[in-house]
């Protein structure tokens, strides 16, 4: 088999596996919000609701795509396809498992894989600021420039923290990383840069109690207000596969990837990761119906003054114990 | 938010706990079309036209609801009755008796209003369709069929109240109702003050 | 070959549309075109490192502040004017002569016997250790052999961050005359109470 057909099968399986636990993420999502707020949630179309993922998608695609008169519509048109692209490719450096033989489950095995992740996700950020841009209106741009601002500045911790776990591991390869979590995770010896991740994490994915890029209560719907129909179902899939995207990195980085827990190796490793991402998913869920919404000036504070420092300090104390330990 | 909130973690762990245990809560949301909630004994729904025992229409065509209603939803004209073809018993008829169920307010008084207790006001409210014209509620559609027998009488509903609430029928216009009379609240009949005018007590909470 | 030619392509055209765009938003596209390309180039030269830096820097930190700044002048609707796009006929000549110093530069470095390929290169896969250009490497390399250019570099970037603070808040108070946060608190509580007139 040439290698370009294996990694386009490779690529359509995990584009399929992506899209469609993007849609059940959604399910799962308004499912927990409804029972945490004491509701049902959705449960009309098909048995438990099952089929609400396909109702929203038929409902998405059939409604007017609308440009408004003001925006620019070259930039308008591209914003959500730059948004949607970068979180899908980074799909193409993730590991999800490996095989006994030590090969791993993943389109390309990059060796500076946790770097282009960064690199992919930095560009993420454009999505949101020309599609904010473009829609030539006030609270889509102030939505997009709180969003730029909120990402610029939370990704500094988040490549802090996790300069702590690539000490450790001694590599930048994402298999490199797991396979060097075989003892015990890293959760353990970088704990706070796990807590500096999960909070960069919610806020670079735009999520509650972060989630000030499309704060309705006082930009309508932010960044993406004047989008409708497929375009917005574009930003809608691109936030929920952000949101699965750091859920795989935390697994990946903090959680020992695919490696079974307590010697539980009867159990294959993908199970063991996708049950590790569902955990961090469902985390999400839960800070999003338990948290109220920050303010932005104590956002961008908390970001700067208390996670860049406390990143920077466990980045020095992380390095001066491997040097005289490891 | 001063820094002793912003750290305040044990804050933050009680917060998730709370909405964890809320997930297995019962809830409390009744699955509308399937389940139905029992509502209440005298519930104001759609409109009825009832007949008598022997299929005459109880309407008289007096226009009394259509001048008490306060939302103007109910035109009725009348027709004297042709002696070979007797529509009611008295001499009048409605020949087109109709109710925007759009303007309707559901209070109930062209219920109180009605001399014959013609027309009611049935617990039935799924009345959605798509189009305005069709909350215009004609003769035909109100009326009860001839097969469906009599209709419901006001005060035989399930929860209804005492047939000695008959006299409500007496009030004969809204100054009547100005005076102090709830006319859409019937319950049990405490006093009766004056000829038509009665101090009630609100019916018990059905169980 | 071929990958280079199209990249190259899109190179050009990238730099050519950066130039040429009337509204400035366009250049910043297509110039994010542009680094992206670059990278790619950089990663056919096994500079992975490089590659990856170059997204994460370039097109993830410094063009995102170019967006900003453009939304924030909201100059990004109306068109640059025509006037400063329309260069004097004296950089003409002066455009031929480095063009021609580019073509001879190049040339010349066509001309001369190829230099003797890194050992470890042919075979290993991109950026695997030891490698040239890989993560490992380039980090050692950066740490040891260029670490006085790395540190001026870092010296003058801090320079340049404490320069911005001295010369944009030349009005921040003193430590004394500055209210305590709990202060600020107060008076914003106090603010809404009144019914936000201040």
């Amino acid at each position: 088999m040439p290698w370009w057909l294996e990694v386009l099968i490779k690529s359509a399986i995990l584009l399929f596996v992506v899209v469609t636990s993007f849609a059940y993420a959604m399910l799962v999502e308004r499912k927990v919000l409804g029972w945490m707020q004491l509701r049902p949630g959705p449960n009309r179309v098909g048995p438990w609701g099952l089929m609400q993922p396909a109702a929203d998608a038929a409902k998405l695609m059939l409604k007017e795509d609308l440009t408004p008169k003001t925006a620019d519509p070259l930039i308008y048109k591209l914003a959500p396809f730059i948004s949607l692209l970068t979180a899908f490719s980074v799909y193409a450096v993730i590991p999800f498992g490996a095989s006994s033989t030590g090969a791993t489950w993943a389109i390309g095995n990059v060796n500076a894989g946790i770097l282009l992740i960064l690199a992919i996700a930095s560009i993420g950020v454009y999505g949101i600021s020309l599609g904010g841009w473009a829609s030539g209106s006030k609270y889509p741009l102030l939505g997009s420039v709180r969003s730029t601002a909120q990402m610029i500045s939370y990704e500094l911790a988040m490549a802090l923290s996790f300069v702590g776990v690539l000490i450790l591991a001694g590599t930048t390869s994402l298999d490199g990383i797991v396979n060097a979590q075989l003892r015990w995770w890293f959760v353990v010896p970088q704990f706070f840069g796990f807590l500096i991740y999960v909070i960069t994490a919610v806020a670079e994915t735009n999520r509650a109690p972060f989630d000030l890029v499309e704060a309705e209560t006082e930009l309508v719907a932010g960044f993406h207000t004047e989008y409708s129909g497929l375009r917005f179902g574009l930003f809608f899939i691109a936030e929920y596969v952000n949101m699965l995207t750091v859920s795989c990195i935390a697994a990946l980085l903090f959680f020992g990837g695919w490696n079974a827990p307590f010697g539980l190796t009867m159990v294959p490793g993908v199970v063991w990761f996708i049950l590790k991402v569902c955990c961090f998913m469902f985390f999400y869920i839960w800070l999003r119906a338990t948290l109220p919404r920050l303010r932005y000036d104590r956002l961008m504070a908390f970001g700067w003054k208390v996670l860049l420092p406390v990143a920077v300090l466990n980045l020095i104390v992380t390095a001066i114990v491997v040097a005289y330990h490891g | 938010m001063t820094r002793k909130h912003l750290f305040n973690v044990g804050a933050l762990l009680r917060g998730l706990s709370i909405t964890f245990g809320y997930m297995f809560r019962r809830k409390p949301t009744i699955q509308y079309p399937s389940v139905k909630k029992q509502h209440a004994p005298r519930f104001h729904g759609l409109h009825e036209l009832r007949r008598y025992g022997d299929g005459k229409e109880r309407c008289i065509g007096c226009e009394l609801c259509s001048s008490v209603c306060p939302a103007n939803a109910i035109t009725v004209i009348g027709a004297e009755n042709a002696p070979t073809d007797r529509r009611s018993p008295g001499e009048r008829y409605a020949a087109r008796y109709e109710i925007d169920e759009l303007r309707c307010i559901f209070c109930g008084m062209c219920e109180e209003a009605c001399p014959t207790d013609a027309i009611v006001l049935t617990p039935r409210f799924e009345m959605a369709d798509y189009r305005r014209g069709s909350f215009v509620y004609d003769k035909d559609r109100l009326l009860v069929p001839p097969a469906a027998g009599v209709g419901t009488p006001p005060d035989e509903r399930p929860g209804g109240i005492p047939g000695d609430l008959g006299r409500v029928a007496e009030i004969k216009s809204t100054v009547d109702v100005a005076k102090g009379y709830s006319a859409t609240w019937r319950g049990e009949v405490l006093k009766t003050q004056r000829k038509g005018l009665a101090i009630i007590k609100p019916p018990q909470e059905a169980s | 070959m071929i990958a280079f030619s199209i990249l190259g392509a899109i190179l050009v055209a990238s730099a050519v549309w950066t130039i040429s765009a009337r509204k400035p938003v366009y250049s910043v596209v297509a110039l994010l075109v542009n680094f992206a390309t670059l990278a790619v180039f950089y990663v056919t030269l096994s500079a992975e490192f490089l590659a990856v830096i170059q997204i994460i820097v370039y097109s993830g930190a410094i063009l995102v502040l170019f967006v900003f700044v453009i939304a924030l002048l909201s100059s990004g609707v109306a068109p640059f004017s025509a006037g400063p796009n329309r260069l004097p006929m004296i950089w003409l000549p002066a455009g031929i002569v480095v063009l021609s110093a580019l073509v001879f530069v190049i040339h010349a470095i066509a001309a001369a016997p190829a230099p003797p390929a890194p050992a470890a290169s042919p075979g290993g896969p991109v950026g695997a250790p030891g490698v040239f250009g890989s993560v490992a490497d380039f980090g050692k390399a950066l740490f040891t052999v260029h670490i006085l250019p790395f540190e001026v570099t870092a010296l003058i970037l801090m320079v340049a961050v404490i320069g911005v603070i001295t010369l944009t808040s030349e009005h921040i108070p003193s430590a004394a005359s500055r209210k305590s946060e709990a202060q600020v608190d107060r008076e914003m509580r106090e603010a809404i109470l009144r019914g936000g007139e201040r």
